[in-house]
């Protein structure tokens, strides 16, 4: 055998030790990654990110532009379609039988058809709708606000959050959102039936999508059905207050 | 004796030591946990809106049964490392940046968006730290502080000729850093880690509504993100010289100094 057959090269050496690093640092980054107690140090940062921000942003208001500024065309993402059978009957009949539920904490449960919506003093805005994904479309959105329908329902002292049942799923498991209530009687928290100066369109959540204008894409749950007042998120679904929350560890608060 | 070289001596403070190790962990997880969540969407655009139907400037992705990576007009195959790759199973995934270079390895937004946000106070809140500290220490004013004379076009050649040449001071002169490493380092301090920041703040829904201007600044939401992304690639390039050049200036005894703070002086030709 050749001598220099049998010295490693420094090079060789400092390759095999850069592999052998990088493998430890992934393997350890990964066994971080489904450590419970260091997933929850992590999550921390979620409520340092709302303190930080309701510090600053309590009644500020998301940027409006104008039609010049406006995405020629919108992405929909998340279930652009609807399969349960109410909901196809209902869009059938241009959703004219078709009434959005409030209940849960309030005094008054409300039954509201889309044309009570309608006749409700409207708010119009152009946003930018921001996906956790990265991407961003700018779009005409407008209904009552959310605000003024809790009043017409009167929240009782003991709500503390809203929530948006929706009637689309993943599976079997039913898509829902909530806010706490900042954001529900945020100004620019709508009901929006309108978007684009049309019909919202079933891919972007007929008849009614919540616009959350402060928070990621995620949280204006389309397709909404019923509203419900709640003391806690806790005892609802998977316990963390929406479906992306419940079924894939996304932050509840997604200002960020 | 001084001037001599061989002795060991005093060289970098511990706040200094500190905030570099605790900025080379963050930074590291920074990296490969916004790469995955640059894999969600891995496109880039300029101005305010960007989504699947507006023009990128950049794309990673798989076409057919390659990997590519094109940014304007330019394309190039990238396969097995960019847009196409085999992961630790010995699966093809389709994603942009390959399992090795991401944290997790294996696909999840949720996660990386765990670590990103959470890492991001360090990184922020360090350099806040670090920064009013080296203004009150002296460390700013004494080290990084470029004067009238270094910056002179001569000087700055002069400084890259012996660069180039790989002629290192020796003696004393190790201990001050020559123009050419205030740039990098005031460079990085000053300029790419608050962009890097403020870029990542820039693309927060919450943070948007009380601060248009962040945004505005930059000329829109989607600008800010390729700024964040470009910034990101800049740190890379900045750490690839740097630890070229702690290879080349003697890696035992520069490590040795940003962990112990101790410096052996390098012996002066002819010593």
């Amino acid at each position: 055998m050749k001598r220099h057959e049998l010295v490693l090269s420094r090079r060789k050496l400092l390759g095999a030790g850069a592999l052998g690093a990088g493998g430890l640092l992934l393997s350890g980054c990964d066994r971080l990654n489904s450590s419970p107690g260091f997933r929850s140090l992590l999550s921390n940062a979620e409520d340092m990110h709302m303190g930080s921000q309701r510090l600053f942003n309590r009644n500020a208001l998301a940027r409006e532009y104008t039609e010049a500024d406006m995405s020629p065309r919108f992405r929909a993402n998340g279930n652009r379609g609807v399969t349960d059978a109410a909901y196809r009957q209902a869009f059938a009949g241009d959703f004219a039988d078709w009434a959005l539920v409030v209940d849960g904490a309030v005094s008054r449960p409300l039954q509201l058809p889309l044309a009570a919506l309608q006749s409700m003093p409207q708010r119009e805005q152009i946003t930018r709708h921001d996906c956790v994904e990265g991407w961003s479309a700018i779009g005409k959105w407008q209904g009552p606000q959310l605000g003024r329908v809790l009043e017409m329902a009167g929240l009782l002292p003991s709500a503390r959050y809203i929530v948006f049942h929706c009637a689309d799923s993943f599976g079997s498991t039913p898509y829902y959102e909530s806010i706490d209530l900042v954001d529900a009687f945020h100004p620019q928290t709508i009901l929006a039936w309108r978007m684009n100066g049309q019909m919202l369109p079933e891919e972007h959540g007929a008849p009614v999508r919540a616009r959350i204008e402060r928070q990621l894409g995620y949280k204006h749950a389309k397709f909404v059905m019923r509203i419900e007042a709640r003391e806690g998120i806790s005892g609802l679904y998977g316990g963390k207050g929406g479906y992306w929350e419940d079924a894939s560890d996304y932050a509840w608060y997604a200002g960020i | 004796m001084s001037g001599r070289g061989g002795e060991l001596i005093k060289r970098h403070r511990l706040s200094t030591r500190i905030w570099h190790w605790t900025n080379a962990v963050t930074l590291l997880v920074m990296l490969m946990s916004g790469l995955m969540i640059f894999n969600a969407h891995p496109r880039l655009y300029w101005g305010e809106y960007g989504a699947n139907y507006d023009a990128a400037w950049l794309e990673i992705g798989p076409v057919g049964n390659e990997g590519r990576l094109k940014i304007g007009s330019m394309v190039v195959e990238t396969t097995g490392v960019l847009g196409r790759w085999e992961d630790q199973d010995g699966n093809i995934q389709r994603r942009a940046f390959p399992y090795w270079s991401t944290i997790p390895s294996r696909y999840s937004l949720s996660d990386a968006r765990l670590w990103h946000l959470a890492f991001a106070w360090v990184l922020a809140l360090g350099l806040l730290a670090y920064l009013l500290w080296s203004l009150f220490n002296g460390h700013l004013r004494r080290d990084i502080h470029i004067t009238g004379r270094e910056w002179r076009p001569s000087h700055i050649w002069h400084d890259v000729k012996e660069h180039a040449r790989l002629r290192f001071p020796t003696g004393e002169a190790t201990l001050r850093y020559n123009v050419l490493q205030k740039l990098a380092y005031a460079g990085v301090i000053f300029v790419l880690l608050p962009l890097v920041i403020v870029t990542g703040l820039a693309m927060s829904p919450g943070t948007d509504a009380w601060a248009h201007w962040i945004t505005g600044v930059f000329g829109g939401r989607q600008t800010a993100r390729s700024i964040h992304f470009i910034v990101a690639f800049a740190l890379v390039a900045f750490f690839l010289v740097h630890i070229a050049m702690v290879v080349l200036a003697g890696p035992f005894n520069e490590v040795r100094s940003m962990i112990t703070g101790r410096y052996r002086l390098p012996k002066e030709k002819g010593e």
